[in-house]
């Protein structure tokens, strides 16, 4: 056990992005849904003699846009190569893709732990093709019990992203949090579907440990077919603890390809001896360079939203925010413009984070809301309301339940609090005369309190409250009672 | 001579999916290595400083309108296959 | 008996020029033409082969057509009712479409070419599909599936390649004219060999979408023709922008028949030495030497020049062309369309077993030097260096024609030779194309028009080659000397 301890993981991601163009990457066919085998196909994307590539411009943009997301830097100009091997999903047997001029590198990414931040270097984000679909025959669907397979072509030729991190990511927790930050910042392009389930986002993962301290880095393994944020933790946490255990037991770890199981939750080499592909990369002579203006950069980066990292970065610098309240503001665009919304009409802003965070968030989740400018709270009356309390015309405690109707109902305060007559107390005379009725009624409270026990305070303010019907200004009781007291 | 042998015959063949038969092997060791030769001469031209041409013209950024145009059919996509099932192209077990 | 062209010419002899005049004046009818060329193919096609398939019923029904729209006063383009033969890798819908491979045998291609649609809306006549060497691999299209094609000159002999069959076939009068294509010489070399006119031009200029790819940055569709008018009427109707490939040239096309002009007073002609020494045939020699002369009488500068970097372009050549070939042809694999081993029982067997059965010798030899040079440990050797090679050949080609309009060549080294004299050797086969694929290389345009006959009655070609996009030099060039040399020989078949 105490081995790992010992040990450091060291992780990287290779995640594959499908875009949500009108078209493929290299021809005019409709990106398919779920559609019958076989019919959004064209003599391109089925790789027959004579036919050529050309590049959808979309795509590059939407590259682009991710790439920036990403703090890349955008190279001067991009190619595509050739990787060759032959796969029946393959319809040409090569795959357009690109290889030592990418469209973007040398970014990177923050993902928030809690009690620190993990920068994830990105090495490069390049654009390709996706292959056809494999359907296996045979009752359990699995390639290694099939007798045969069947192709589909609908999907090949889809344009995908590739992101590939350096090496920094240190536990599976992290690599989780690095795709769920992916994912996030990709959705919030609006460029993919960015869904594991369908394959829209996908990722491999390379593993190696090294002792900690150690200068050498461990031999690393692929892990494959980590289809879910659950199966990537939970793949990459055997595959460390099995990695440990072949080091600690003096072993070697060995280089290869290992695929996750998930009904049993481990990692397996692949069964036919896996030698290191030859792609025989060269660049693609049915295509020419692309040359990323600067003018097309900065105009894709102005149709970039604000980024959710970003924007709880200056939540923190403009409105003086504690982190976990920007990230949690700022992780949703719709709640974070209402924040800000928010603090157009009123000048405490942590007063309104505490309100959305708490008792608003709660009732939204109660009442199944998704987004918060659905409910029927507005920004004004909720300033409204925030303002109420700060003048003292009703206690915080009364404000929970006016917000709640104001929740239901959509009223503002002011009509919810003037047709329940809940306005607060807090004239002293008024409340002076209540707390001496209190007083001389609980004598023995009464001398506790004098007697230095604290929790007697709470008691006679309640005994206030009763006979105010909960209008007494409760701080100002405390300080009445105090000075009543000595 | 002696630029690529048997094995490296095998492998490329294996790389290239193609089945060179036992007895074929000699004859295409002695005929790729021939041509190697010949061509490995481009080896001792000076490169230095040389960038390869993309294109003749120089032509840069040939890019498509993400407009859909019409897929074939698919009786179209598979009229060609050589073994067909369920609409999609039927390959034997995968090795 | 030599027949010479001219007065009293059969109409499968004719010109597409001469041909259209005809039609328009219905002196002839498309009809008449395209049975005059189907009765020719029928007297000397099985000694030829140059056909694998033809598609005699829907042409004659397309002549009936083209008859229709001449009566009714439509329009008529320089190709309209003309037969023409089209080389076996450019891709005719609904066409079997072979590249004369077993693994396409059968293949049936869903979509025209673009050159196919271009010259369809000018109504032209697809007498049929042409014999050439697999896959375009080759020098004398003794590469084919379907047999060798042979000279019609000397049916012993070979015709050139890749386009043996689109040459032949308009050497022997089957065809009015042809397609072929040309990846290091192979619509030029047989040109030279038949006694035709050949011409590749600029790399771009004409669409490759739905040429079958060997060498991607190579390869160009062009016309075999029987004289340099008729060339330029097929550049007409072929050239052009097309939005489906990406390496296609976005600029207007000229008219290319208003450089047919018969004067090249002034002209720079180059002689480049590389190509007039390895291995050149003596009478070679003296027919090029001779068409030089002629040049100067006409007023034409003539000068030598060397490009040392020449002496690189075969290695180049050969080891950039199968690297694109090995990558191009991997999508021949059983499993969409061709040829298939049905027996194999896994994936690899049938990948295996389809292609080593469905290629030939010299596919299979291309396949594996390509995928020797992209290979780890060789490619930097191999094909980067090439590629940096050739960009040297370029650039030299490029301060040569700073110097000169054009410069001239033997198109092919040697006249045709025996069936079977070079397939031992591969190597041997591959000198063939020594004046031809350094123009590939450099994607310049080039012309090969008939220079003479040897003592054998042999044709001999000289080559034209032009800076990239000056097929207007090359054309006027060819036209002044075709005029001059008056070759009006034809084979006697």
């Amino acid at each position: 056990m105490g081995e790992e301890n010992k040990y450091q993981p060291v992780i990287g991601l290779e995640t594959h992005v499908e875009l949500n163009t009108e078209t493929k990457m290299f021809c005019g066919c409709r990106l398919s849904f779920g559609d019958e085998k076989n019919t959004h196909t064209c003599p391109v994307c089925l790789g027959h003699p004579g036919s050529l590539p050309v590049v959808n411009k979309k795509a590059v943009e939407h590259a682009i846009k991710i790439a920036l997301a990403l703090n890349c830097r955008i190279n001067e100009y991009t190619i595509f190569h050739r990787k060759n091997y032959f796969y029946p999903d393959m319809p040409k047997n090569y795959q357009i893709s690109q290889y030592d001029i990418p469209l973007g590198v040398e970014g990177h990414l923050e993902i928030d732990m809690g009690s620190y931040v993990r920068r994830v270097g990105i090495t490069r984000v390049h654009m390709e093709e996706d292959t056809g679909k494999l359907l296996h025959t045979g009752s359990t669907g699995r390639i290694s019990e099939s007798e045969a397979s069947i192709v589909d072509f609908n999907r090949a030729g889809t344009p995908l992203i590739e992101v590939v991190t350096e090496p920094d990511i240190r536990s599976p927790e992290e690599a989780r949090e690095y795709m769920v930050a992916l994912r996030n910042l990709i959705l919030f392009l609006e460029v993919s579907d960015c869904s594991m389930e369908e394959g829209s986002l996908r990722c491999d993962a390379n593993v190696s440990v090294m002792e900690k301290g150690a200068a050498k880095i461990g031999t690393k393994t692929e892990i494959k077919n980590l289809n879910s944020f659950r199966f990537l933790q939970r793949g990459l946490e055997y595959e460390v603890k099995r990695q440990v255990e072949v080091l600690e037991s003096k072993g070697r770890v060995i280089q290869q390809t290992r695929h996750y199981d998930n009904r049993t939750g481990t990692t397996k080499a692949l069964r036919s001896k896996e030698e290191a592909h030859d792609y025989r990369y060269f660049p693609e002579p049915d295509l020419v360079p692309i040359y990323v203006e600067d003018k097309t950069v900065e105009e894709i980066r102005k149709t970039i939203p604000e980024l959710p990292s970003e924007k709880a970065g200056r939540f923190g610098s403009e409105y003086g925010l504690p982190a976990e309240d920007c990230v949690f503001l700022a992780g949703d665009m719709d709640m974070a413009d209402y924040f800000e919304e928010s603090c157009r009409h009123y000048d405490n802003p942590k007063n309104i984070a505490n309100w959305i965070m708490g008792d608003f968030s709660a009732l939204m989740n109660k009442n199944g809301i998704k987004t918060i400018s659905e409910s029927r709270v507005t920004p004004e009356n909720l300033c409204r309301m925030l303002k109420i309390v700060d003048e003292g015309k009703i206690s915080s405690k009364m404000a929970k339940s006016v917000f709640e109707e104001m929740f239901e109902t959509g009223r503002d305060p002011g009509s919810i609090i003037e047709s329940r007559g809940l306005e607060q107390i807090s004239d002293e005379s008024i409340l002076g005369s209540v707390v001496d009725e209190v007083i001389s009624e609980n004598p023995g409270p009464v001398a506790e309190l004098k007697g230095g026990k604290e929790k007697a305070i709470s008691f006679l303010v309640g005994k206030v409250l009763a006979k105010t019907k909960g209008k007494a200004n409760p701080q100002l009781v405390v300080e009445i009672i105090r000075k009543k007291i000595g | 001579m002696g630029r690529i042998s048997k094995d490296d015959v095998r492998y490329v063949a294996k790389l290239a999916e193609l089945e060179i038969r036992q007895e074929e092997i000699e004859k295409m060791t002695s005929q790729l290595d021939k041509i190697l030769d010949y061509v490995a001469e481009v080896s001792r031209v000076d490169t230095e400083g040389v960038t390869p041409v993309s294109h003749i013209l120089d032509i840069k950024n040939v890019l498509r309108e993400d407009v859909p145009k019409e897929s074939v059919a698919q009786e179209t996509a598979l009229e060609n296959a050589p073994d067909e099932k369920d609409s999609g192209f039927r390959v034997p077990k995968i090795d | 008996m030599n027949r010479l062209a001219g007065e009293g010419l059969e109409t499968y002899y004719l010109t597409a020029h001469d041909l259209k005049d005809k039609l328009k004046k219905k002196e002839i009818s498309c009809l008449e033409a395209t049975e005059s060329s189907f009765r020719r193919i029928s007297e000397v096609e099985d000694r030829v082969n140059s056909f694998i398939r033809l598609e005699k019923e829907s042409a004659l029904a397309k002549a009936k057509e083209v008859d229709s729209l001449i009566a009714s006063g439509g329009e008529v383009g320089d190709l309209t009712g003309i037969p023409v033969a089209v080389k076996d890798n450019i891709c005719t819908k609904d066409i079997t479409t072979t590249c004369a491979s077993r693994i396409l045998e059968n293949y049936v291609p869903i979509y025209n070419a673009s050159v196919i649609e271009k010259l369809e809306k000018q109504s032209y006549i697809l007498l049929g599909k042409s014999n050439m060497d697999e896959f375009a691999m080759g020098s004398s299209s003794e590469n084919s599936y379907f047999g060798p094609v042979k000279n019609p000159w000397d049916i012993t002999r070979v015709p050139g390649g890749s386009s043996g069959g689109p040459a032949a076939s308009v050497a022997a009068g089957e065809a009015v004219c042809a397609l072929g294509s040309d990846t290091g010489g192979s619509i030029r070399q047989p040109a030279s060999l038949c006694g035709i006119v050949g011409m590749k031009p600029t790399y771009g200029l004409v669409s490759r979408y739905g040429l079958v790819a060997f060498a991607s940055s190579l390869d160009q569709i062009g016309p075999l023709t029987r004289d340099v008018e008729d060339c330029a009427s097929v550049l007409n109707a072929i050239c052009g922008h097309d939005e489906n490939d990406s390496t296609s040239i976005n600029r207007p096309v000229p008219d290319y028949r208003s450089f047919l002009k018969p004067d090249i007073k002034g002209l720079k002609i180059g002689i480049p030495s590389e190509l007039m020494v390895e291995g050149i045939d003596s009478e070679v020699r003296e027919k090029v030497t001779g068409v030089i002369s002629m040049a100067e009488d006409m007023g034409a500068e003539v000068e030598e020049i060397s490009i040392p970097s020449l002496k690189h372009a075969l290695s180049v050549y050969y080891i950039i062309a199968p690297s694109e070939a090995s990558s191009n042809l991997s999508r021949y694999d059983g499993v969409r369309y061709g040829y298939r081993d049905m027996e194999a029982k896994t994936l690899r067997e049938m990948y295996r077993k389809s292609r080593v059965e469905g290629f030939g010798d010299e596919v299979k030899r291309r396949i594996m030097i390509g995928t020797y040079c992209l290979s780890a440990g060789y490619y930097d050797e191999f094909y980067e260096k090439a590629r940096r090679v050739r960009a040297i050949i370029i650039n030299d080609f490029k301060k040569a024609f700073g110097k000169f309009d054009v410069l001239l060549s033997p198109t092919s080294p040697t006249t045709a030779f025996k069936i079977g004299e070079k397939t031992e050797d591969p190597l041997t086969m591959y000198l063939s194309d020594i004046c031809t694929i350094p123009v590939n290389l450099a994607g310049l345009p080039a012309i090969s028009i008939p220079a003479g006959l040897s003592r054998d009655r042999l044709p001999i070609g000289v080559q034209v080659i032009g800076d990239v996009l000056r097929e207007d030099n090359i054309l006027r060039a060819a036209y002044s000397l075709e005029k001059a040399i008056g070759f009006k020989d034809l084979p006697e078949l």
